[in-house]
Order: structure tokens, then C-alpha cells, then sequence
């Protein structure tokens, strides 16, 4: 009897399907893969460690550089730990601002990982309809935030500054043309005999599998179980809007692929709905000790440039607490924990990215596929891995 | 997050060694002792009236001079019930036993614990550094670790003899 061997191969870290820095090490019978484990952390920075010995407001900045695909969700997942701790509430308008930033970035984030996802199984024309659509909506969101990548416009206690003139009719011009693109996309793919066939049965997770692995957010409605922290456990006024959430049957990467454009489609209507249901008022919370004061006030006002000196030197102290805070974001439950000793610096914040755990399970996904299918895997659950890496 | 008292309540009836304590501003969390957490996240998984079948996080804590030091979080999902809880262990460097039995997600949230804390989890299948190298020296989130590491001011040199 000849003894039967496996073979070890080693994907990445500089391969291009796994976007970004990701190894895998893939153990082979022939063309099937036996098992693998993931290897990451060529990309940690100690993300959590450099929060320690910042103050509060130098840690913002911080939150754009995990996941780099959605920056205004990782603002407002730290804000909304913050305020917790502080205990302050969010005048309304700001919320709204707050759900129509982040849901015109979870399209961006969405447009960008359908682009890249058909480039990685062989449809190359999608990248370029993509990008176009991913263009126009980043360009929305430099106006407001003057940044496309890092916008660090949602700030503890409101916003940063008031809507730019004529951002709400770029927004809606933006929105308004989207499901025309979005069915573009869908001629080239949905339906799409090479597409259906690639992608159909691949890498299936089960719902009990996608529990028990943690993983949130598009793969795991794909999947079929019904959780996104937007309804779960609504913030930021999430509760106001009327919008359904996708779920999938199959688990497979066709399932995750028509989750994330339906809920594509759900985030024009959210924010269609902020925009015109966006209320009148002021935009930063009534909290002087925690927010500083607009920057005319600052110009005019001696105690106002006191005050804005004072919080941006000595920083804020919250009261000594803990407080967990969590986001719907592209790619899932985005958490932030944070303990507060009473001092102006955090004593541990605590970041729940959820491609890490999502990466756990593709060791499951993968088990018994070929090896093609690997990057179909990987591909499908949309990793970012200045998130995983921290 | 929900109310979650009742749960916390059904848990400290059927394990000793459970304590409910307040964590402002939030809602309150179940403080577990070391040696019953074993127990407890079994109880938590499968009792039928409290079925958490969604490990969301678990991470730990450094509370340098106190004793135990380090305090491991456990935040919790049920999907039946869609509730959420929170529960809390204390250990010092022996660590405690895994929950990757119970939750897969847990081994790589004990690997991180384990690479950043260096707290070990006994009867863990696959016990290693997750982010950084094999051969590196301390556990970054412990409080005594340099936030600039260890040797930052030196030029970084390579040995060519060496390598």
C-alpha cells in the first residue's frame, strides 16, 4: 500500500486574492484542502496599546485606521462608547447625519468589495462599474469630511462641524442615480451563467456554524440568521428608518453576494430617509465640559477659547465606568469596550473588529473545497485586514 | 443592551460562585469566581433557559497591584432569547480553562488573550501567539510593557552573519 501524504502550501502573505497581508496555510489532498490555518498579524500596529496612553481625543484619529474601507463607522462605533461612559445624549439631527455618513460609507465599503470580489473570480468589467459608483460616493464624502479614506468627522458628542452647503443635494443626486448602477451590476452578474457557477454551493457555513464561530454582519445573515445590531440593538436613532434586512438561505458566497447588494439597495432607502426627515438643530451635544465650542464662538468668545483650550489640552475625564458600544459596519458587529479609570487617558479600550472573527471561520468554510475555492472564500467574507491586525 | 438581570439571576441560582455586581454606567454583569467559570459558561451555553450560543467577545484586562490581576470579559449572545450579558472572571498568570469547546470563535479571542496578556488557557487545541512572532519577547497590553517596546531608540541593524 503507498502511504498516503499531504501536501503544504503556503498562501500569502503577498497574494493578491487575500487583500492585504493574510497567509494561509493550506494543507492539500490533490486538489482538496484537508485543513488551514490563517496567519495574520503582519500588519499590528497595537492599536489598543497606543489608546492607552492617549487621551481620548488623540485616540479618534486612531479609529479611521482599522478598517480603512469605512472610517465613518469606526468614528462613530468609538463615539458612541464614549458616550456612553460620559453619559450624554446626541441632539437628533446629528444622529441623522450620523446614520446617512454611515450607510454612504457601508455603500462605498460594498462597491469596493463587489469590485474587487468579481476581479478575484475572473469578472474584470465590474471593477470598473464599481469603482466609478465608488468615486462618486467617496467624493460625497469629501465634501464633508475633506478626506476620502480617513474622514474622523464623527466626533464624541456630535459632529464636527455642520453640514457643508450642498452636501444634502450631492447625497441625494448620489443616491438617486445608485439603483440604476446597482441593477447595472446585477445584468453582469446575478444572473450570470460563469457567475452562478463559480460561486453557487461554494464555501457554505452553516447557521449554527456561523454562531458558534462569531461571525456577524453580511456572511453571517447570508446564512440565514436574522442579526444586525441596527435593528438588535438600535443606535443613533437607528429606529426612525424603515428598512428591511436581507438574509440568504444557502450560506454559499452566491448568497453573501446578493446579501451585501440588497442591503445596498436598503442603505439608499435609509438614507433617502435621512435626508428628507433630517430635523433642524443644533449638531453637538449641550455638554461643555466634554464638547468644545464651535470655532466662531472660539474667535469671538475669551471663555470660549478658554474652554476649547482646556479640553484639547488636558483632554476630557469620564467618570470612572465601563461601557460596551457596537455598530452595524460593512463588515459586521464593530464593538468598542472601554474602561475608564476616571483619568483623561483610557485604562483599556477594547476593539471588537469583525474580521477577525470572521476570518476564524473560514478554516471551516474552506474544509473539503478545492483549492480555487479558497479565494472565493476568503473574497466572500470581506476582510480588511488593518482591522484584523489592529 | 437589553435587560439582562434575569438571566444573570437564572445563573447565579444554578452555579455557586456567581455574583451580580453593578458596572456603570452600564447595566450590571455577572462576576464569576475563578473556579466555577468553567461551569458557569457551560451552564450559560446549553441550559435550556439560557442557551448563549454566540461568544460576541472576549477579551482581558490588566489591573496592575490588584490581585487577581487580570480580569477576563466574556460578552455573550443568545439568539433565541436576543439577549445579551456580560460576564466577568478574575485570574492571575495560571490563566483559566478554554471555552473553545463551547464557542469555535473563543480560540482565536484566547490566542489573542494569550499572546497579548500571556495568560494560558488550559485544554486549548491550538495554543499560540496570533499577531506577533513566534519568538517575541513580553506581552504588548500588559501594563508594564513599554508602549515604544523594548530597544525602540536603537537602529535596527540586521546581521548578515546571523541571517
Amino acid at each position: 500500500m503507498a502511504e498516503t501524504k499531504y501536501m503544504t502550501i503556503n498562501m500569502g502573505p503577498q497574494h493578491p486574492a487575500t487583500h492585504g497581508v493574510l497567509r494561509v496555510v493550506l494543507e492539500l489532498d490533490g486538489e482538496t484542502v484537508v485543513s488551514s490555518i490563517p496567519d495574520i498579524g503582519y500588519l499590528h500596529r497595537g492599536i489598543e496599546k497606543i489608546f492607552e496612553n492617549r487621551t481620548y481625543w488623540q485616540g479618534q484619529p486612531l479609529t479611521d485606521r482599522l478598517d480603512y474601507t469605512s472610517g465613518m463607522s469606526n468614528n462613530l462605533a468609538y463615539c458612541l462608547a464614549v458616550e456612553k461612559l460620559l453619559g450624554i445624549e446626541i441632539p437628533k439631527r446629528a444622529q441623522y447625519i450620523r446614520v446617512m455618513l454611515s450607510e454612504l460609507q457601508r455603500i462605498a465599503a460594498h462597491l469596493l468589495w463587489i469590485s474587487t470580489h468579481a476581479l478575484d473570480m475572473g469578472a474584470m468589467t465590474v471593477l470598473f462599474y464599481g469603482f466609478r459608483e465608488r468615486e462618486s460616493c467617496l467624493k460625497v464624502l469629501e465634501t464633508v469630511a475633506g478626506a476620502r479614506l480617513m474622514p474622523d468627522y464623527i466626533r464624541f458628542g456630535g459632529l464636527r462641524e455642520e453640514l457643508p452647503e450642498g452636501f444634502l443635494k450631492e447625497a441625494k443626486a448620489f443616491i438617486d442615480d445608485l439603483p440604476r448602477r446597482i441593477d447595472e451590476y446585477e445584468t453582469l452578474l446575478t444572473e450570470n451563467v460563469i457567475w452562478k457557477r463559480r460561486l453557487k454551493g461554494v464555501c457554505p457555513l452553516s447557521a449554527e456554524d456561523a454562531i458558534g464561530y462569531g461571525v456577524t454582519g453580511p456572511v453571517l445573515r447570508a446564512s440565514g440568521v436574522n442579526y444586525d445590531v441596527r435593528k438588535a440593538y438600535p443606535y443613533s436613532s437607528y429606529e426612525d428608518f424603515d428598512f428591511e434586512i436581507p438574509l440568504g438561505t444557502a450560506g454559499d458566497v452566491y448568497d453573501r453576494y446578493l446579501v451585501r447588494l440588497k442591503e445596498m439597495r436598503q442603505s439608499v432607502r435609509i438614507v433617502d430617509q435621512a435626508i428628507q426627515k433630517l430635523p433642524e438643530g443644533p449638531i453637538k451635544a449641550d455638554a461643555p465640559e466634554y464638547v468644545p465650542p464651535e470655532k466662531e464662538e472660539v474667535s469671538k468668545d475669551m471663555a470660549a477659547l478658554i474652554r476649547h483650550f482646556k479640553i484639547m489640552a488636558d483632554g476630557i475625564k469620564p467618570p470612572k465606568g465601563e461601557a460596551y458600544a457596537s455598530i452595524e459596519s460593512s463588515k459586521g458587529e464593530l464593538g468598542f469596550y472601554i474602561v475608564s479609570d476616571g483619568s483623561e487617558k483610557p485604562y483599556r479600550v477594547r476593539i471588537r473588529p469583525p474580521s477577525f472573527l470572521n476570518l476564524g471561520s473560514v478554516s471551516k468554510m474552506i474544509e473539503g473545497s478545492l483549492v480555487a475555492d479558497v479565494v472565493a472564500a476568503i473574497g466572500s467574507i470581506d476582510i480588511v485586514l488593518g482591522e484584523i491586525d489592529k | 443592551m437589553s435587560d439582562n438581570s434575569e438571566f444573570l439571576k437564572i445563573l447565579s441560582d444554578k452555579v455557586a460562585g456567581v455574583k451580580i455586581v453593578p458596572t456603570p454606567p452600564g447595566e450590571p454583569s455577572a462576576m464569576v469566581d475563578r473556579e466555577s467559570i468553567h461551569e458557569a459558561l457551560d451552564h450559560l451555553r446549553y441550559d435550556r433557559d439560557l442557551l448563549f450560543d454566540m461568544l460576541v467577545e472576549l477579551f482581558a484586562v490588566d489591573y496592575t497591584g490588584e490581585e487577581p490581576r487580570f480580569e477576563i470579559v466574556y460578552i455573550l449572545r443568545s439568539t433565541k432569547n436576543n439577549a445579551r450579558i456580560v460576564v466577568k472572571t478574575r485570574t492571575g498568570d495560571e490563566g483559566i480553562e478554554t471555552a473553545s469547546h463551547l464557542w469555535p470563535a473563543a480560540n482565536f479571542l484566547e490566542r489573542e488573550i494569550y499572546d497579548m496578556f500571556g495568560l494560558p488557557f488550559a485544554n486549548h487545541p491550538d495554543l499560540r501567539r496570533i499577531y506577533n512572532p513566534d519568538d517575541f519577547e513580553g506581552h504588548p497590553l500588559r501594563k508594564e510593557f513599554p508602549l515604544e517596546g523594548k530597544d525602540f531608540d536603537k537602529p535596527f541593524v540586521v546581521d548578515l552573519e546571523k541571517a
